[in-house]
């Protein structure tokens, strides 16, 4: 099989609800709703068990769409994307700041 | 392969040839480069075609008088020219036993049966995860149409006009 | 108005259900994401960058007073209090829980709404002139003809699988004002020269996107009972011969494209000959029925002129730039078609809060005989409104937040939602908007300007036109930033123009003052009474490129 393509390190696995839609991250053995406790995979092998896990969930039909984010893990905690889409994502609109994680978890 | 019409499942009377040959008690499905010569070697006896599904209607219409079946594949769900091919087919005057064959999935059954399509053959993989019952409820979910060729029955303007009738004969009476 | 049977309704009930089942049965896993996606797309429901989208068509953006109500109850309920009007006539919410879409879409049945190939690859909500029924120039309302459409192509068995989306736009007026030309197929109601009888002109192979591309027409006219065979035609030689192997390629008008408009004419004419008409030509006593729903309302006998609209205006300026700018001449006397702009200065484009919705359905129950128009500018048309209740209507707007008197200036921008909710944007759309709005946002100045259209879209698929803005703003990613492409020239009406480039992308932050520079050139050469796009079709690019450049040179 030909090497699958992924971002740099460090990563973070995100998602979307398949129920509610919400944007998820995966946490050891799950999922949260809160970026900041996104669990960061700084290797080669963390990656892939990220992106197993990810998968997985998929076929149990529990999230869509998952995929590696590459991250830089900043001062609060938040492993803030290296992309601005990631970055809207994680944060909300920004024509609406009252909408979104950013007002979800105030940060 | 799981075979089934609006009834349910069916046993599958046609099958292609294993190394040219005919299976017993199967009618010989072949493809449509195979077909003439395959004629020629039946006499009269029953035959299939399995054509993919940018053959034109004009390429099997010679054969209509011929064929028993004809088998559109669908190389995905997604991909619905099969859905005009059998509708063209049967405008043109395809009589014989129509066949849907692919992954297609059962909320796509009343399609294919509004479509022309006597029956759907799918993959087992398929067919593990929708079994019959769940064809067959897809099958009655939505029961009214606005379009004429529905496999449903009376199209909703046919509905409008019988009850307008009935409302009229109604309105006479009372007078 | 159009309105239900027990047939339309049961229709619509039956597919609340089928939704319903399919979500569980996702759920489930009996069905796959690769097989649910074309499904609840079919559905209106997208996935988005932050949550599920619904897609709730509105169709030929005609709504009532309790449509609109049902509409602010969802948002307020299932979303967050607010709305977006799009550009196809629709409504979408941003945040619905994909476990509470068979609810939303059982209250939308309720008000016969429903969300029915607001998405997937089939043939779309029916879009048509938002002045249907009550503009000046109109040969006939083009609404009886959409709602034809609507229903042949609800759930049509053939055609729910197309290699793309198809779209269909309708108008009866001499302006088009529904885009035609950019539509998969555009449907003109026209009298045909010699017979004089009404018929229809087919445009085909429109549209915006990737690979923008200008209308032609197919059939120059069509008897009117041979509508829906005709378009059976043209869309099963779709169907069976449009591209499949690319699905940027997949539209039919790169079919057109690649065949050329004589083949596809030769081609779509022969399935016509073919088909048996009897069967799906337009029943004269159906269309009747269909067109009796949209008889004029019983309008009041009055003068051209209204004395108290007009003593009303001499003493307030805000109201008289309101009806300078926010009103359209009405085929009856006495009456005007009122545009509620949704564009006031630092909101996003089409946005209106389920508050704003309530004010609305209000004013049209009172006073437009509880009608309103959903246009593909955006904003909100109360069709039939009595120019003696204007003061008292722009009252009510003016406190709400609701009288922006900018509808066809530069403010009244035309944008998608872009990268602040959707998932395919490559940019920002909303807050460029802003800004634009923002440094134009002097009445007078945007008077001295006159005409003028900005289309934002954030990215290639172009949901805000930004082909056919006399200016046209493209989000797109360069160099790891967002970084956006102007264009000029584009025009949307009889006038049809994809615009030109003007140079370089540039940083959001630089174009306001871009727009600025093309704009100076515009007012320091036009001629008297020349709008922006007559000055720009006379002086050509050069002029306006040259002073782009000043902006562009300056990043680089």
């Amino acid at each position: 099989m030909a090497a699958v393509k992924r971002p740099p390190l460090p990563v973070i696995l995100v998602a979307n609800d398949l129920l509610e839609g919400d944007v998820v991250y995966a946490v050891a053995g799950g999922w949260t709703r809160d970026p900041r406790q996104a669990l960061v995979a700084s290797d080669e092998g963390a990656a892939q068990a990220l992106e197993a896990f990810g998968a997985t969930e998929l076929r149990q039909s529990r999230v869509v769409d998952p995929y590696l984010v590459d991250v830089q893990v900043g001062d609060g905690g938040l492993p803030l994307p290296r992309h601005y889409r990631e970055v809207l994502r994680m944060l909300g609109p920004s024509v609406r700041r009252d909408l979104g994680k950013q007002a979800d978890f105030n940060y | 392969m799981l075979l089934l019409d609006r009834h349910g499942r069916k046993d599958d009377s046609f099958a292609q040839l294993e190394n040219g040959k005919k299976i017993a008690g199967k009618a010989p499905l072949v493809p449509l480069a195979a077909l003439e010569a395959q004629l020629a070697a039946q006499g009269g006896a029953p035959l299939g075609v399995l054509v993919e599904n940018n053959v034109r209607t004009a390429e099997l219409e010679p054969y209509f008088g011929k064929l028993a079946l004809i088998a559109i594949r669908f190389p995905s769900a997604t991909d619905g020219r099969g859905f005009s091919l059998a509708r063209q087919l049967r405008e043109r005057g395809f009589i014989g036993v129509l066949r849907a064959s692919g992954p297609l999935f059962s909320d796509q059954f009343p399609q294919a049966l509004a479509c022309g399509f006597d029956e759907v053959e799918i993959p087992d993989a398929n067919a593990a995860r929708q079994p019959v019952e769940q064809w067959l409820a897809a099958r009655d979910r939505i029961t009214l149409a606005y379009q004429h060729e529905n496999g449903l029955g009376e199209s909703i303007l046919e509905l409008r006009r019988a009850r307008t009738l009935e409302k009229n004969l109604t309105g006479a009476k009372n007078v | 108005m159009y309105r239900y049977d027990e047939f339309d309704e049961r229709l619509v009930r039956e597919r609340v259900a089928q939704f319903a089942s399919q979500v569980e049965r996702r759920v489930a896993g009996a069905l796959t994401e690769e097989e649910f996606r074309p499904l609840r797309l079919k559905n209106g429901l997208y996935l988005q960058l932050h949550a599920y989208m619904l897609r709730i068509a509105v169709p030929y953006g005609t709504l009532h007073a309790r449509q609109l109500r049902q509409l602010a109850h969802i948002a307020d309920v299932y979303d967050r209090g607010y709305g977006h009007f799009t550009t196809r006539q629709n409504l979408q919410f941003n945040w619905p829980k994909l476990k509470d879409v068979p609810a939303i879409l059982g209250l939308l049945a309720d008000v016969e709404m429903h969300c029915i190939q607001s998405s997937g690859n089939c043939i779309r909500n029916v879009t048509a002139d938002h002045f249907s029924g009550v503009a000046h120039d109109e040969l006939e309302d083009p609404r009886p003809v959409a709602e034809l459409l609507r229903q042949w192509s609800s759930l049509h068995p053939e055609f729910e699988w197309l290699g793309r989306k198809f779209k269909i736009a309708v108008t009866g007026a001499a302006q088009d004002r529904a885009v035609l030309k950019s539509h998969d197929v555009g449907v003109r109601i026209l009298r045909d020269p010699t017979t004089q009888q009404v018929g229809y002109q087919i445009l085909v192979g429109g549209g915006l996107g990737r690979t923008p591309m200008v209308g032609r027409i197919l059939r120059e006219f069509l008897p009117r009972e041979k509508l829906l065979s005709y378009l059976e035609a043209v869309l099963r030689v779709y169907n069976l011969e449009g591209r499949r192997d690319n699905k940027y390629k997949a539209r039919i008008k790169i079919l057109v494209h690649e065949i050329g408009i004589d083949a596809i004419r030769a081609k779509v004419e022969a399935e016509f000959a073919a088909i048996d008409s009897g069967r799906t030509d337009v029943d004269a006593q159906e269309f009747a029925r269909i067109a009796a729903f949209f008889a004029p309302p019983a309008y009041e006998s009055l003068p051209d002129v209204s004395r108290k609209l007009e003593q009303a205006q001499a003493s307030d300026e805000e109201l008289a730039h309101f009806v300078e700018h926010n009103l359209f001449r009405h085929k009856q006397r006495g009456y005007t078609a009122l545009t509620i702009s949704l564009k006031p200065v630092g909101q996003a484009p089409g946005d209106a809060t389920s508050h704003q919705m309530r004010v609305i359905a209000d004013l049209a129950e009172k006073y437009s005989f509880d009608e309103a128009r959903v246009s593909h500018a955006q904003n909100i048309v109360l069709p039939h409104v009595r120019l003696d209740d204007v003061p008292e209507i722009f009252a009510v707007l003016r406190a709400e937040g609701l009288g922006t008197p900018n509808v066809g200036l530069l403010t009244d921008i035309l944008a998608c939602p872009g990268l602040d909710y959707c998932a395919l944007a490559t940019a920002r759309s909303i807050p460029v908007a802003q800004a634009l709005a923002e440094h134009f946002a002097d009445p007078a100045k945007q008077k001295e300007i006159g005409d003028f259209s900005i289309k934002i879209s954030g990215c290639i698929n172009a949901c805000g036109h930004h082909h056919v803005g006399n200016i046209g703003i493209l989000g797109l990613e360069k160099k790891g930033a967002e970084s956006y492409q102007i264009t000029i020239g584009g025009d949307p009406g009889e006038n049809y123009a994809l615009g030109e480039l003007l140079g370089p992308g540039l940083p959001a932050e630089l174009v306001p003052e871009a727009v600025d520079r093309v704009v100076a050139v515009y007012l320091a050469r036009r001629e008297p009474g020349e709008s922006f796009i007559e000055a720009y079709r006379r002086l050509g690019l050069a002029p306006f490129k040259a002073a782009f450049k000043e902006i562009a040179d300056a990043v680089a």
